[in-house]
């Protein structure tokens, strides 16, 4: 109990597309809020973590924020850049290395699909040149292959794709605000069979920052703590199906997800059936509907009757992606993951305005997947 | 004009084209394309083998769009550019391999369908040759590339 941490401020830049302002200054926007948030200054953070992916190296912010000589420690991992800044900035506190830190995500990537590093990835250039280094394929590939097994149909991608624009329209730092129905949905254009373009996000801007304390220490900051029950990630295993992978196994394994999920129930000593609301990794439709069972929340194959139902909408039994998700505010790297926790602690708090679900949340779930094969889950109380 | 491999070490030629794998000198696992330790079992000592050219198709999608070029050295002009297939192909007892599809119609492809290896055109390079890399393509049940 006394090693709980929480989160005492949180802090964001609009995510989206913000001409003349650079991903760092972004995502020191989001710092002063953070630290608005919980009443402190920057002089007052003893460490930080942060993650870009192509926004420049985050430790150089502090040209902008102050020079005050804090502990400013760089996270890249991916998808799971968030989650590890989370994770490290957590294990800092519980370690008792030090009291108030911050964890800073932000990023701002050029337009169109995310152009990959093939040799970064450890792949040789005859991958990228023969036209497989993209992602999308990838998911194109796992959903479909997955609608075969447990009989999700085209229109259940559109739903989800729907969903995230109806509640992207209510949040107002999303990118995409407006609504699109799901027949525009499924006769947008094919980028990567069987997903549309309105079924993917895009690569985007933002930035998302959040101040953390020893549980017992929060309640001088604010009134509303909400509190880590858990933050987790995890690589894959052998056999586990992943995104740039010019060969998988004939065996086969459920993936980081699982095992990230798994972790994550057992160190807040929950399952699926305690959680009130969840934030899924949305890269793509029909990754929100895998990652569903993937978590926990559902038996593979079920999540058609609970889209149709209606079940993940926010007035629904599980609300998903409240916030829009990925697929509404498009995935800045180094800030998607903290996107997820913020919104989470806002509905935590109550304070997610018109997109507040109405069940009351007592805890919150999330999760990031990303390359090459990693998954990021966290768990939040109040 | 002649026609060259994207990179050497891939598959054995444009004659006769088998894709060249690892396998596992302890455990037996495989691995495309050739890596010297290994991932199952975390021995350090592999074996170059050829791999299987026949399999069934694991899972696929079509590129609808432009792959960034660079990394791509296909057609990425969008007025040009024509759709093409990726997939996993299974090959017996060995690996999954991700590879191009000759096929790019949704209403022709099926997982559990046979694939065979072939090679498909990517560019004309500079000294005239034309560059190929490795696809797959679907078989009829008499075993002709279709
Ligand atoms: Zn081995």
């Amino acid at each position: 109990m006394s090693n709980d941490v929480a989160i005492v401020g949180i802090g964001m830049h609009k995510f989206g597309r913000t001409e003349g302002v650079s991903g760092m200054e972004q995502g020191a926007v989001a710092v002063r809020e953070a630290c608005k948030d919980a009443g402190v200054d920057w002089s007052d953070i003893e460490f930080a973590f942060g993650g870009s992916a192509a926004a420049g190296a985050p430790d150089t912010m502090v040209s902008q924020l102050g020079l005050t000589g804090v502990q400013f420690i760089n996270v890249a991992n991916g998808c799971a850049t968030g989650g590890s800044a989370l994770f490290s900035a957590v294990n800092t506190i519980k370690a008792g290395v030090a009291e108030l830190g911050i964890a800073i995500g932000f990023d701002k990537h050029e337009r169109g699909a995310f152009r990959v590093n093939t040799k970064g990835a450890g792949l040789s250039d005859w991958y990228g040149a023969s036209g497989m280094a993209l992602t999308t394929q990838f998911f194109g590939m796992k959903i479909n292959r997955y609608m075969e097994e447990y009989g999700i149909s085209h229109e259940s991608l559109a739903r989800v794709s729907a969903k995230a624009f109806r509640n992207g329209a209510k949040n107002p730092m999303a990118w995409r605000r407006k609504e699109l129905s799901e027949a525009q949905v499924l006769e947008a254009a094919m980028l990567s069979y069987p997903l549309t373009q309105y079924m993917f996000c895009s690569p985007g801007e933002g930035g998302v920052a959040m101040i953390l304390a020893p549980a017992d220490k929060a309640h001088k900051y604010t009134d509303k703590p909400v509190f880590l029950k858990s933050a987790v990630v995890r690589s894959r295993k052998f056999g586990s199906f992943e995104v740039m992978a010019p060969h998988i196994a004939l065996e086969h394994n459920a993936g980081p997800t699982v095992d990230a999920s798994k972790a994550a129930f057992e160190m807040a000593g929950m399952g699926p059936d305690d959680i009130d609301i969840a934030q899924l990794q949305d890269t793509e439709s029909g990754a929100e509907i895998m990652h569903m069972a993937e978590n926990g929340f559902c038996e593979h194959g079920e999540q058609e009757r609970m889209l149709a139902m209606g079940e993940t909408e926010i007035d629904g039994r599980l609300p998903i992606n409240t916030d829009g998700g990925c697929l509404a505010n498009g995935e800045p790297v180094g800030a998607s993951g903290l996107r997820q926790v913020y919104e989470n602690v806002l509905q935590l708090r109550g304070e997610a305005g018109a997109r507040q679900v109405p069940n009351d949340p007592k805890t919150a779930y999330t999760h990031v997947y990303g390359a090459p094969g990693i998954s990021g889950v966290t768990i939040l109380s109040r | 004009m002649a026609r060259v491999p994207v990179a050497d070490g891939v598959f054995t030629s444009v004659d006769d084209p088998r894709l060249i794998g690892s396998k596992c000198d302890n455990c037996g696992n495989h691995m495309f394309p050739t890596q010297g330790s290994c991932p199952k079992c975390a021995g350090t000592s592999t074996s170059d083998v050829e791999l299987e050219t026949r399999g069934e198709l694991w899972t696929w999608t079509v590129q609808g769009y432009p792959p960034k070029a660079p990394p791509y050295l296909g057609d990425a002009d969008p007025k040009t550019f024509q759709p093409f297939g990726v997939g996993y192909v299974e090959l017996p007892g060995q690996v999954k391999v991700e590879a191009r599809l000759t096929e790019a119609d949704p209403e022709k492809l099926k997982i559990g369908m046979p694939m065979e290896l072939t090679l498909v055109p990517l560019y004309t390079n500079d000294d005239g040759d034309e560059v190929v890399t490795f696809a797959f393509a679907p078989i009829s049940e008499n075993g002709e590339q279709s």
